[in-house]
């Protein structure tokens, strides 16, 4: 069967935003090892988040049906994606928004830079958005000469600490209270109102410090800039799901709001909604219901923003749809419930798979949107032990587009002069396809019992390390399963 | 019942106690084992590894090996996930869909050990005798591709004379990952380490699984740390009786 070979759709912008890690992973990953103090605090965040999505998932009984239709919906919209985007934009535009579309993060940079020096404003209000973390937006605005303040808890301690998000849904994943307490009265003062003297780092003092902080830039701003969790094609509603109120003050207070939003985050109709409001707080915060849920329907006069532009972002995610075995990646609601669940991310966090897209997920949907070719150590950063595909819910098979993404890297690199491991595994396979041959193999493997001792290799072989450097390797058998049977 | 062995490559020539075991248990029982000699790997390595059109030739020697048998197990969780995912994957994306249809066949067939006992012999029971302080690993590809469930467990339940103790975080994820093990040698460590450390407060001096590739890596970190506890695969636990009882490695 020959597969559709799709040429020239752009992928994500080179050089502008945050989907390519500067190292492989398995260096980067070796790094974060050594911190123990974020491996402690992640240990315990991720175990905590762990368990109480457990438990509120266990009480609905229709949870599968909820999967499969979070999953079905999203594949309609995909199939149907550029219908359903014009058709929003009619919406939109007949509700008095502006819809923009861009290509990739280069151009959605451009276009909310120029709407916003447009307004004559020098600051912005931001609500946490991955999409904005994905193109770069915060240094564009910067380079213009523009603040962008993040107003979500998490991601203003990401900001201060001149760090990066390290998670989808909980950024600062990473910290502990009291690293929290340090970067706020270190950092505050900079930029707007200092910690209170004597700050603590109890949870409720460091909510009150950050509350204050940004009270004064909410009442300020008059822009805003958003992500969205959903948008409704049928009547051009743009929806945001969060936990603290602070997005809501950015989408209410502002005169201007403009929202920056991936090309897949459609559902067709407002009643498709009443299946992700269930699925995504049980899956992302382990709470039954979402606490603060804003829904705006481009602009009403005397009520909200007077002036609401939509940017549509591609930066890659025609190029994922275009791949049959990779688009399934393109359902994902961010939820995060895979990084949680996650053995690897749960050891490393975030920042080793070098995208604002970390965990299972960023390793299916980074490589996708950069082209593999610029992320090809994220497939590989996993054991395919299914834990994330269990818990999705839109059901996105993880570690079969895994192991689809891998076979893309490996014929990526195929053409010039085979690498060490393609040509093992090319006389792997010569010897593994015929039993004459392995039997051959097994005669002569046998060899490497002259490195044992008490039947365990421990020696240092060069090819061999990476194991034997904390694991012992059994010695090869004196006899074969297949010539005991033989013999018997 | 006539059972064909899929030994699996790793028994074959790394670990053939689990092979003999996996025949001591099955002849007991009253069964006839037959392993077709043209067999060598189902091709998962490959497969996982992004090698699929390697992986071609090793998919079409497996399927051809057990063309005219009718009931096939392995002692491999991930293999048998590998016969049943994969394979007709392998062949549909090198063009072949001959080989496609009779890999799918062959997935219907191939039965992972504790499957085969369960469902298909219907025995909760396997008459077997084992007197150690065991912990009960259960293996990714067993818990989420095939969906094993209890059935080790159940099977582990009714061996006389066994102290089974609960593994915490049992169903975290070892670290083996097959190529991950060397590609992410340091993550896969970190994992160990922590599957190491909640099997020794078990107490157990035997950790078993019905993966020999997930054994070998645990094996190797309860060795490397001189723990005392040893990794024994599943069907070394159900092959002794009090009259015969299995040595491991006989």
């Amino acid at each position: 069967m020959t597969r559709p070979v799709f040429l020239g759709i752009p992928t994500a912008s080179v050089g502008v935003g945050n989907l390519r890690g500067e190292r492989p992973f398995p260096a980067a990953a070796t790094d974060a090892l050594d911190d123990t103090q974020l491996r402690r605090n992640l240990g315990r965040a991720t175990a905590t988040i762990r368990e109480k999505r457990a438990r509120v998932v266990a009480e609905v009984d229709d949870w599968q049906e909820l999967r499969d239709a979070g999953a079905s919906i999203k594949d309609d919209v995909l199939a149907n994606l550029d219908r359903y985007l014009v058709q929003l934009e009619e919406q939109v535009t007949a509700h008095g928004g502006t819809v923009h579309w861009a290509r990739d993060a280069a151009e959605a940079n451009s276009i909310v830079t120029r709407l916003v020096t447009a307004t004559g404003a020098a600051e912005v209000v931001k609500v946490k958005s991955m999409a904005t973390q994905e193109i770069g937006l915060n240094e564009a605005l910067e380079a213009a000469g523009i603040s962008a303040w993040e107003t979500d808890l998490a991601e203003l301690i990401v900001q201060l600490g001149h760090d990066k998000p390290s998670h989808i849904l909980v950024p600062a994943i990473h910290r502990n209270r009291t690293e929290i307490r340090d970067i706020f009265v270190r950092e505050m003062s900079g930029v707007g109102r200092a910690a209170p003297d004597g700050l603590t780092d109890d949870p409720a003092a460091l909510a009150e410090a950050a509350r204050l902080h940004l009270r004064e830039k909410f009442l300020r701003a008059t822009v805003a800039i958003s992500g969205a969790n959903f948008a409704v094609a049928e009547t051009g509603t743009l929806a945001v799901v969060e936990s603290e109120g602070n997005g809501r003050m950015c989408l209410t207070l502002p005169d201007t709001l403009i929202t920056v939003m991936g090309i897949e985050k459609l559902v067709p109709t407002w009643t498709d909604l009443e299946v992700y409001l269930q699925l995504l707080p049980r899956s992302s915060t382990g709470e039954r219901m979402n606490p603060y849920t804003s829904m705006w329907t481009g602009v009403t006069p005397g009520d909200g923003p007077q002036d609401f532009h939509l940017v549509l972002l591609d930066n890659g995610r025609t190029a994922t749809l275009a791949d049959a075995d990779g688009r399934a990646a393109l359902r994902c609601i961010r939820c995060s419930a895979c990084l949680n669940v996650c053995p690897v991310y749960e050891r490393v966090g975030g920042h080793a798979y070098g995208s604002v897209y970390p965990g299972p997920i960023g390793a299916v949907l980074s490589p996708q949107l950069t082209g593999v070719a610029d992320n090809p150590s994220l497939p590989f950063a996993s054991t395919l032990c299914g834990a994330c595909y269990d818990v999705c819910p839109v059901e996105i098979d993880i570690p079969t587009m895994l192991v689809h993404l891998r076979s893309k890297v490996v014929e990526s690199k195929a053409g010039g002069v085979p690498t060490p491991e393609a040509a093992a595994m090319r006389s792997a396979s010569w010897v593994m396809s015929d039993s004459r041959r392995w039997r051959a193999a097994l005669l002569g493997s046998r060899s490497g019992r002259l490195m044992a001792r008490d039947d365990r290799i421990r020696v240092k072989l060069p090819f061999l390390s990476r194991w034997t450097a904390s694991r012992d390797l059994p010695a090869p058998p004196k006899q074969s399963f297949r010539s005991w049977w033989a013999s018997r | 019942m006539r059972v064909a062995l899929f030994t699996t490559c790793l028994v074959d020539g790394m670990f053939p106690s689990v092979g003999r075991a996996t025949v001591r248990l099955l002849e007991r029982l009253g069964h006839e084992v037959v392993v077709p000699a043209a067999q060598v790997c189902c091709g998962q390595m490959h497969v996982n590894t992004g090698y699929l059109a390697d992986a071609l030739p090793v998919v079409r020697n497996h399927v051809r090996a057990f063309d005219s048998v009718d009931v096939i197990v392995a002692p491999s969780g991930s293999c048998v996930g590998s016969v049943r995912h994969q394979q007709a994957m392998v062949a549909e994306h090198g063009g072949d869909t001959v080989l496609a249809a009779d890999a799918r066949s062959l997935a219907g067939r191939t039965y992972e050990l504790t499957e085969l006992i369960v469902d298909v012999l219907g025995l909760e029971d396997v008459g077997a005798w084992y007197p150690h302080r065991v912990t009960y690993h259960p293996t990714c590809h067993s818990l989420r591709m095939l969906r094993v469930g209890d059935r080790p467990l159940t099977l582990l339940r009714n061996v006389e004379d066994i102290d089974l103790v609960e593994l915490p975080q049992a169903e975290s994820c070892c670290g083996f990952g097959g190529t991950f093990a060397l590609k992410n040698h340091a993550v896969s460590s970190a994992m160990l380490e922590d599957k190491v450390r909640n099997i020794q407060s078990t107490g157990a001096s035997v950790c078993t699984a019905g993966d020999s590739s997930c054994l070998m890596h645990i094996g190797g970190g309860l060795s490397r740390l001189q723990t005392g506890a040893r990794a024994v695969h599943l069907a070394e636990v159900l092959a002794g009786t009090r009259a015969e009882p299995w040595e491991v490695g006989s």
